[in-house]
């Protein structure tokens, strides 16, 4: 059984001032077997943001429905935690106070709570920053506390949407190969937006190519690439044609996107 | 000098005495001088002067504390209606669909002219200058913290709710700590207001206070004396401003880091 089912969710936005609606994503049907980690790329407008979102509770589709193992989802929860591309720590709460957050609203017992913040802190290597004020910290140190706090929640799938988007292309590649490490040992499914294709090849088992307005699936592409990934496969064969491939696809739906303006 | 290049603390602080230098210094030349009648404006000794006697022999002590208490007591009634349901408005838009229209225009109703309906309805005792100042504080704070907890950051609040949290803990666990320095700069700006209110309040039908002691001041053409209760006023509300920043550095860490 697949653990997230995406049956024939669309989204229309009404038409502002009386202008024509706007259909972000065409309805849509896509199955995320149990610990799979998929990547969804597609150019900016193509809905793939629209579509996590509406997995995350946080936007309600117009038509067709989402199921989390077997139950429809109706508004945003722990099961499904969410790392954004904006950086969304608490700036009032510390590191530790910021892994803590859904634990504390699950009333989990503070020792327990320690526990747990202690060993992501650990995960994400963050020692000696848990007392720190997201202020005082990088860009980078921000998303792996944020991937710390939505872990810390134990969710059913981990939705990220292009959270490197806004880092440098250093931290970028070490914040993905972070992110692929804590997937390889914890197993957990994972559906991750971006338009890089890199990135989206490097760390997926799957990657979703998606058109843009209105948004659709163009391809399904599995990446048969060994775990675990080192790096260096970014220079492998077998990664170059994949990126080639995937470059072909993304280019051909820029220019359609590019073209409509 | 360029725009926007820093200065350094010491030179900040030495500008910014120096500026009161300059005013004493002006004020000093036009009155030794002889430029300005003395029935008009005294001397700055003579304020001093004057300020001493109030002191030591007309018990003014006694008059800042009650002004102190009227100010600070009218503004915490206010503050304790004021910032729940400012926080509720700005949280719930149907709460402020139905306060929103009648606080802004209550807003604008001057807190001044309630003066002789409040004296009417509350006699001329502590209640009538508490409400003066209530009224002229709570629809400014009720207003500005609404529209403040309204633009708490849409990302963060969508974060949390994908932590498990529901909508109370949105408002209290999100909406009240992230906008908690504002809050608090608020209450900090409309207390300064509060001042002026006090003053209007106690220069009508009082026998106490700063106010009352200016009135009395002037049916003795005692300028001395004015100029004295008014550099008080700017005093304590120069004090009050350091205690407010001070304390909201303490409590907002995360903001100063």
């Amino acid at each position: 059984m697949s653990k997230l089912s995406i049956e024939g969710v669309g989204r229309v936005f009404p038409g502002v001032r009386g202008g024509k609606p706007v259909t972000a994503l065409q309805p849509t049907t896509l199955a995320v077997a149990p610990n799979d980690f998929i990547t969804v790329l597609g150019p900016s407008g193509c809905g793939k943001s629209t579509l996590l979102r509406i997995v995350a509770g946080l936007d309600h589709p117009t038509s067709g429905r989402v199921l989390l193992d077997g139950r429809a989802v109706t508004r945003p929860g722990p099961d499904r935690g969410m790392v954004f591309q904006s950086y969304t720590l608490f700036p009032w709460l510390t590191v530790a106070e910021n892994i803590a957050f859904g634990l504390e609203e699950k009333r989990v017992a503070r020792p327990e709570q320690a526990r747990i913040v202690a060993e992501y802190v650990e995960k994400v290597g963050l020692r000696g920053f848990e007392h720190h004020y997201p202020k005082q910290l990088s860009g980078g140190m921000q998303q792996r506390t944020a991937i710390a706090r939505a872990l810390a929640n134990d969710p059913e799938i981990l939705l990220l949407d292009e959270p490197f988007g806004a880092l440098d292309n250093q931290t970028r590649g070490l914040m993905q190969e972070l992110l692929l490490g804590i997937w390889e040992r914890e197993q957990k499914t994972v559906m991750f937006v971006t338009h890089d294709i890199e990135e989206a090849i490097f760390l997926a088992s799957r990657v979703i190519v998606m058109s843009a307005r209105p948004g659709r699936i163009k391809a399904d592409i599995k990446v048969d690439l060994p775990h675990p990934r080192h790096y260096t496969v970014k220079t492998s064969p077998e990664f170059s044609a994949l990126k080639a491939r995937l470059t072909e696809e993304i280019r051909v739906e820029a220019v359609l996107a590019a073209a409509e303006h | 000098m360029r725009p926007l290049e820093p200065v350094s603390p010491w030179l900040r602080i030495v500008l910014g005495i120096a500026f009161f230098v300059v005013f004493v210094a002006a004020w000093s030349f036009a009155t030794f001088g002889g430029f300005v009648s003395k029935t008009f404006l005294a001397d700055p000794l003579t304020m001093v002067n004057d300020g001493w006697t109030l002191i030591a022999k007309f018990g003014f002590m006694t008059d800042i504390g009650m002004t102190i208490w009227r100010v600070v007591g009218g503004f915490v009634l206010a503050a304790l209606v004021a910032v729940p349901l400012g926080i509720l408005m700005g949280a719930y838009k149907p709460v402020e669909a139905f306060f929103e229209p009648f606080v802004s225009f209550a807003r604008y109703l001057p807190a001044s002219a309630f003066i002789p309906l409040l004296i009417l309805w509350a006699g001329i005792g502590e209640l009538q200058k508490l409400l003066v100042i209530f009224i002229g504080s709570v629809f400014q704070i009720v207003l500005m913290v609404a529209v403040a907890v309204g633009s708490t950051r849409r990302d963060l609040v969508e974060a949390a709710y994908t932590l498990g949290a529901r909508d109370a803990g949105i408002v209290r666990r999100v909406m009240m700590p992230a906008n908690a320095p504002e809050i608090a700069e608020i209450l900090r700006l409309v207390l300064g207001w509060a001042w002026t209110y006090v003053i209007v309040a106690e220069l009508i039908g009082s026998s106490s206070g700063i106010g009352h002691m200016i009135v009395d001041s002037q049916s003795l053409l005692a300028t001395g004396q004015i100029i004295f209760g008014i550099i008080v006023i700017g005093l304590i509300g120069l004090v009050s401003d350091f205690l407010f920043k001070a304390v909201n550095r303490t409590l907002f860490p995360w903001k100063f880091a």
